[in-house]
């Protein structure tokens, strides 16, 4: 383990930033700490860096516990938010600022700063000052200042969040591309789930101060543990029904019981990829209206809107789009097929139920 | 759908004449300011200086070279050379303090900070008397120890630390706000110690405006009357600063020499405006370039 927090809680007064968190980074991991502004994952990485101390609980680097050890002393990279450039250094001085303080020849200085420079291929721009570079060029310089003094560990806090949106894709791909090369534990704070999906090996979800759930991005994706998880990654369509006359239903919509006693209130959710359309208005179970198509690129996001004014969510390919022939004001079937029942906020969720659909045997049925 | 619209830009129109002035009333504005800076700031300055060379630069010259008038100016500069230093360590040390950490009565320490320039300079003078005067509290067991404050040294060089105390904090309190911390922890994120954070990051992004407050430190404590003259006791040849001895060639009649020195002190204050407007147009240059959207290269 190259990172390790046991029980870590951090208290500012009476407020829990962070309650009661575990968990470990495997050595010459890319994990990211995912969560909504507020819940705690920042105040995780910096206590990691020793910029804040616990208020409960053990920090280990390396199987070293580092609670009384002082950042100085952790040999963590960090790279802050807004970078924390140093704005009177030059971009050749700002990278060797952490080799001149560990007292490194200055030859082998030279050398490093070279060496990272051409990394992040940033030659020619060692003379600048930061205030005469670009958005991705200082993030670039922040990320080579760190990984100069070669640290145990890489912290990265809202790496992408300041620069713009095509800058930010460049940089993702630099991230993914500069650990594959470098091998460094390197954690990083997103609230971007597509981000943290994109980038990292494994997402740490966090919420109001709790760790909800660790795992690979599809694990996370495809099994969340919780409703808060499975709302926060990716878009959720979630139905408030009631059960009523031995199902669960909400206006022309119904779904089985679950063993929910009839009368009393049932929560489901379903991804936006669980439902199927079609334009044969007998295929599926359910009939709606499109009333709005959003193009995101290759995906379209579609919302139909029930006759008794459910907006459902759904999102198809661009090329079965064009294949259906659909346009906005268009009538047509859908069905779900698969969702999952969501239960009280903590609990574990129930696994998906994949709801078959039963196409009419025969049409002929009940003549 | 017409006159809606038509009304809807004259009103408009209204509204435009209302936040722009009328030419007359801007050029009688503008002559009235400058009458008044031309009446009440230049021509006193260049009867300063006209009355300084009244009787040529030789008269000048030799009253500025007269004994007293010597040691008045080095005992103004020893007293700037002692407060001054002291109260740029103390401004550095206050604003790190208020700037960079939460505790119990900051909101005090600022407000202390900032009480020289609330009270007379009279009064401070009044005060050290009363504390280090001879019927004071601490001055008879001072004076038995053969310490003297009041009516030396010692007493004008603390009056003067006590006026002087805001300039240098005031001026990087809100510097170092505005700058944040980062800088320094992403130091420390590297291995850098408290003193090297310093040294190689703070004081690098503070020096202008450091160097700004020293210098208006420095113009008040050579130039500062009122406290001074409380607490010096006016021993011509001892105890007189600048400021004093001025005020002495004054009533003696002396108008060229109290002038001259005079011209003495303005010069120093001009050259002061002058430092401190080329500094506060270099920060402003360098918070501009660091604000600036970067250029895509």
């Amino acid at each position: 383990m190259s990172i390790e927090l046991r029980n870590v809680s951090k208290r500012f007064g009476q407020i829990a930033a962070v309650d009661s968190v575990s968990f470990g980074v495997g050595e010459g991991e890319l994990v990211a700490l995912l969560g909504p502004s507020g819940g705690g994952k920042t105040t995780v990485l910096r206590m990691i860096a020793g910029l804040e101390q616990p208020t409960d609980g053990d920090i280990l680097i390396r199987g070293k516990r580092v609670n009384d050890v002082s950042v100085q002393q952790r040999n963590i990279g960090f790279v802050f938010q807004g970078y924390a450039l140093f704005k009177t250094m030059s971009v050749f001085d700002n990278i060797a600022f952490g080799l001149k303080i560990k007292k490194w020849p200055a030859a082998e200085r030279t050398a490093r700063v070279e060496e990272l420079l051409a990394l992040l291929e940033l030659q020619g721009l060692a003379k600048r000052f930061p205030h005469q570079l670009s958005g991705g060029q200082r993030q670039r310089v922040a990320i080579a200042r760190a990984l100069a003094p070669k640290p145990s560990v890489l912290l990265l806090d809202e790496p992408f969040g300041a620069v713009d949106a095509r800058i930010r894709q460049e940089l993702r791909d630099w991230l993914v591309h500069l650990h594959g090369e470098l091998s460094v534990t390197t954690v990083f704070v997103t609230h971007d789930q597509e981000e943290a999906m994109e980038v990292s090996n494994r997402i740490v979800i966090f919420g109001r101060g709790r760790l909800e759930q660790i795992g690979a991005p599809r694990e996370v994706y495809e099994q969340p543990s919780n409703e808060f998880v499975a709302r926060f990654i990716g878009v959720l369509n979630v139905l408030e029904l009631r059960v009523e006359n031995g199902a669960a239903r909400l206006h022309e919509l119904s779904f089985p019981t679950h063993g929910v006693a009839e009368g009393s209130a049932l929560r489901i959710g379903f991804r936006p990829y669980a439902v199927q359309i079609s334009r044969d208005l007998a295929e599926y179970r359910y009939r709606a209206t499109l009333q709005h198509v959003y193009f995101l690129g290759v995906l379209l996001r579609l919302e139909l809107v029930t006759p008794s004014g459910l907006t459902i969510r759904t999102r198809i390919t661009k090329d079965d789009f064009v294949r259906l022939g659909l346009a906005e004001g268009d009538s047509l079937s859908f069905n779900i097929r698969e969702y999952r029942v969501l239960s009280r906020d903590g609990d574990a969720l129930p696994p998906e139920v994949a709801a078959v659909h039963q196409a009419p045997s025969s049409y002929a049925d009940g003549i | 759908m017409d006159t809606s619209s038509i009304r809807t830009t004259g009103s408009r129109m209204r509204s435009t004449r209302a936040t722009e002035d009328p030419a007359w009333v801007r050029g009688v504005l503008i002559a009235v300011s400058l009458c008044f800076a031309l009446v009440f700031l230049v021509l006193p300055l260049l009867n300063v200086f006209g009355q300084a060379l009244a009787k040529g630069w030789a008269t000048a010259l030799a009253s500025l070279t007269e004994p007293d008038t010597r040691s008045a100016v080095v005992l103004t500069l020893v007293v700037a050379g002692i407060c001054v230093p002291l109260n740029t360590i103390f401004g550095i040390a206050a604003a790190w303090l208020i700037t960079r950490f939460e505790f119990k009565g900051k909101a005090l320490l600022t407000t202390l900070i900032d009480l020289p320039f609330s009270v007379s300079p009279v009064v401070t003078g009044l005060v050290y008397i009363l504390v280090f005067g001879l019927r004071g509290h601490l001055g008879p067991w001072l004076d038995e120890r053969g310490i003297q404050v009041i009516f030396a040294l010692p007493g004008i060089v603390l009056v003067t630390l006590f006026v002087t105390v805001p300039f240098v904090a005031r001026e990087l309190i809100p510097l170092m706000q505005t700058q944040g911390s980062d800088q320094e922890q992403a130091a420390m994120t590297l291995g850098a110690s408290g003193w090297q954070t310093f040294w190689h990051v703070t004081l690098p992004s503070i020096k202008w405006g450091l160097l700004y407050g020293v210098i208006l430190c420095n113009a008040r404590a050579m130039g500062e009357f009122g406290a001074v003259s409380v607490v010096s006791g006016h021993i011509s040849g001892i105890t007189d600063t600048l400021p004093l001895r001025i005020e002495k060639l004054d009533k003696e009649y002396n108008a060229v020499a109290a002038f001259s020195i005079a011209a003495l002190l303005a010069l120093l204050a001009l050259v002061t405006l002058g430092l401190k407007t080329w500094l506060e147009h270099r920060q402003n240059r360098l918070l501009d370039l660091a604000q600036s959207p970067p250029d895509e290269h």
